[in-house]
């Protein structure tokens, strides 16, 4: 059906969404190609979380269709399951798990949902802690770490699932400015390497440098997908130019 | 490097900065000082006397024992063995004291950390076989005693730890069926705990005792002490699902989701992510469950089991000895009482050592 020859990593057909009565997501289509880098931005309520959870069954919708690297996300838990295996997500809040050490955080879903031997999972790891350049403190817990550093841990963690998609809901509004930069690095490390990825963030300069395209979202409808040079210069919608007058001069 | 000439007086040191600090500071603090105080003068020489100065040990006659001001520990003496063993067959208590002392080890193991491993259930899977063996005998050469003639603390031991063993995962199933998504499920759950808290364990001994019988086919005999032990795991199974259902509550719901989000299942993630934390969340509420167990097992005496409790209003039965009902019950409350404190110092401890990664 697809006239590309690579059929797209993430295809959203028409995809509706209420909370209750409240309408979330409107008729939302969009496709990402393999090793395509998306930045999704919008007004705070816009439904951007809203829309990249929809992504790994985080939340459900209610209409219109989601596949991902071909799998269709139905009701089936299997497949959802077979999704979030392929799917890494980073969450604003870390959301790493406080009682195991940074290593165990690494290695748990490797182990237990991918069946990997555990000298392997713990080999992969390392690596991956040295790509996100904090190998040292394998052995400490998340709650020993900065705020940073816990960010990092949870993008190598999202990572040793060895996904084909990684998903980032703000990855960085949680931080201190200080510590912005040293995850903005991994991220576009990450980008370089041609991870497919869905960014939302606010991080304009991330946007512009490593985006391919910026969708903008307000009132849970894509009001405007365009590359970031487009996107920042000549908006086409009243409603972007308002929302980019506010964030970047305020 | 800098540190001479510090500008603030060191702070005074000393027992009497000490009592000035800690019980006159103001005074409020002198009041109640001095109050505890003529407490403690008035209350403690006259117990003194009682426990220790006045009492009667060893092999005190009852008669002897009777012209004392103090306690006649020589009740205690005399009758220790029946209030340790209950009505188990003299000669063969050793039985019941090497099963007790192989529970014991076991609890004592498992408090240890670097223990927590799979081969720490088939080495308890083991140590209550023996246990049972060496109870119930019939084989090996071992004189069969039936289960009716069982008593004292070995039973008390029994029936808490298996009771406290089987209700902890049954308590964990419940709490989790409580919020499970599946309205069934959850119905079930909420119905049964709310069912077995608001009946009083008496009530549910005397139905396991009395009523269950009822619905057996008639022939089918289930043994005092099996009806008796499901009806405490019963009970305190509802209790715990309460307090872990707590922890279930404490945990953030981006931990679940970070979880799914790496396609664990429900299970994975129960066992994983959010049980051991919860768990962690509420040592002391579990802690206090198991000790209300403890000495909930006390209860089992209206169903004739002669526990602790039982065995030794059984040796105060003796008429040679009934005025020293008191040394008996003061005796068993201080057994009572140790194992308490230790169970709570444990959970303390425990409380300390598993919170490490919470510590901030
Ligand atoms: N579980 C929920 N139940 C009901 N309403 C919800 C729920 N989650 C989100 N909403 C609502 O849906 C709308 C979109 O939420 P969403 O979190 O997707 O916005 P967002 O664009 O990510 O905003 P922000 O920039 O603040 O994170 C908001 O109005 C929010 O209040
Ligand atoms: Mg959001």
């Amino acid at each position: 059906m697809s006239t590309t020859a690579v059929p797209p990593m993430i295809q959203m057909t028409a995809v509706n969404k209420w909370f209750g009565v409240f309408h979330v997501l409107k008729n939302i289509s969009i496709e990402v190609a393999k090793g395509e880098r998306i930045v999704v931005c919008g007004p705070s309520g816009s439904g951007k979380s809203t829309m990249i959870r929809c992504i790994n069954a985080l939340e459900e919708h209610q209409s219109g269709r989601i596949v991902v690297n071909g799998t269709e996300l139905a009701r089936d838990l299997k497949k959802i399951d077979l999704v979030r295996r392929e799917v890494g997500m980073v969450f604003q809040q870390f959301n790493l798990f406080p009682h195991l050490t940074v290593l165990e955080n690494l290695c748990l879903a490797p182990v237990w949902v991918r069946k990997q031997p555990r000298a392997e999972a713990e080999a992969n790891a390392m690596r991956y802690l040295e790509r996100v350049r904090i190998p040292e403190q394998a052995r400490k817990y998340p709650n020993q770490l900065s705020g940073g550093q816990q960010q990092r841990v949870a993008i190598a963690r999202a990572l040793c699932m060895n996904p084909s998609v990684m998903l980032f809901d703000e990855p960085t509004s949680a931080l201190d400015p200080e510590m912005i930069k040293e995850v903005l690095d991994v991220m576009v490390e990450l980008a370089e390497e041609g991870m497919t990825m869905v960014c939302v963030t606010h991080e304009m300069g991330f946007a512009r440098s490593v985006a391919n395209r910026v969708v903008f979202m307000d009132g849970g409808e894509i009001i405007e997908v365009q590359p970031p040079e487009a996107f920042f210069h000549a908006p086409k919608s009243e409603r972007t130019k308002l929302f980019l007058s506010q964030i970047l001069h305020h | 490097m800098t540190d001479a000439a510090l500008p603030i007086a060191p702070p005074r040191t000393g027992p009497t900065a000490w009592l000035r600090t800690n019980l006159f500071g103001s005074w409020r603090n002198t009041l109640i000082s001095l109050g505890s105080f003529a407490l403690l003068v008035w209350a403690v020489p006259p117990l003194l006397d009682w426990f220790l100065f006045e009492s009667r040990w060893g092999d005190t006659p009852p008669a002897e024992c009777r012209k004392a001001a103090g306690a006649c520990w020589a009740f205690v003496h005399e009758k220790h063995r029946l209030i340790l063993f209950g009505r188990y067959p003299f000669a063969e208590q050793w039985r019941p004291l090497v099963g007790m002392a192989i529970l014991l080890g076991l609890i004592g193991a498992s408090c240890y950390r670097p223990f927590w491993r799979r081969w720490l259930l088939a080495v308890w899977a083991v140590g209550i076989a023996v246990m049972a063996v060496l109870m119930w005998g019939g084989v090996f050469g071992l004189r069969f005693v039936e289960t009716t003639l069982w008593g004292g603390l070995p039973l008390t031991f029994l029936l808490t730890t298996v009771g406290v063993g089987a209700a902890f995962p049954l308590g964990v199933v419940l709490a989790l069926g409580r919020r499970s998504k599946l309205p069934i499920i959850r119905a079930v759950s909420i119905g049964y705990i709310e069912l077995v808290r608001g009946v009083p364990l008496v009530s549910l001994l005397f139905m396991a005792s009395f009523m269950f019988p009822l619905f057996m086919p008639s022939g089918v005999q289930i043994n005092a002490l099996i009806r008796a032990q499901v009806a405490i795991i019963l009970f305190a199974g509802a209790y715990l699902a309460e307090v872990v259902r707590g922890g279930l509550q404490a945990v953030p719901r981006g931990q679940i989701e970070a979880a799914a989000a790496l396609g664990m299942g429900y299970w994975l993630t129960m066992r994983k992510i959010v049980l051991p934390q919860a768990i962690r969340l509420v040592i002391p509420g579990i802690v206090n469950s198991f000790i209300s167990t403890f000495k909930d097992t006390s209860l089992v005496a209206i169903v004739s089991l002669s526990d602790l409790m039982l065995s030794t209003r059984q040796a105060i039965a003796d008429p040679l000895w009934r005025p020293f009902f008191v040394e008996g019950y003061v005796f068993i409350g201080a057994i009572y009482l140790v194992f308490c404190f230790l169970m709570s110092r444990y959970s303390q401890h425990l409380e300390v050592q598993l919170n490490t990664g919470r510590r901030r």
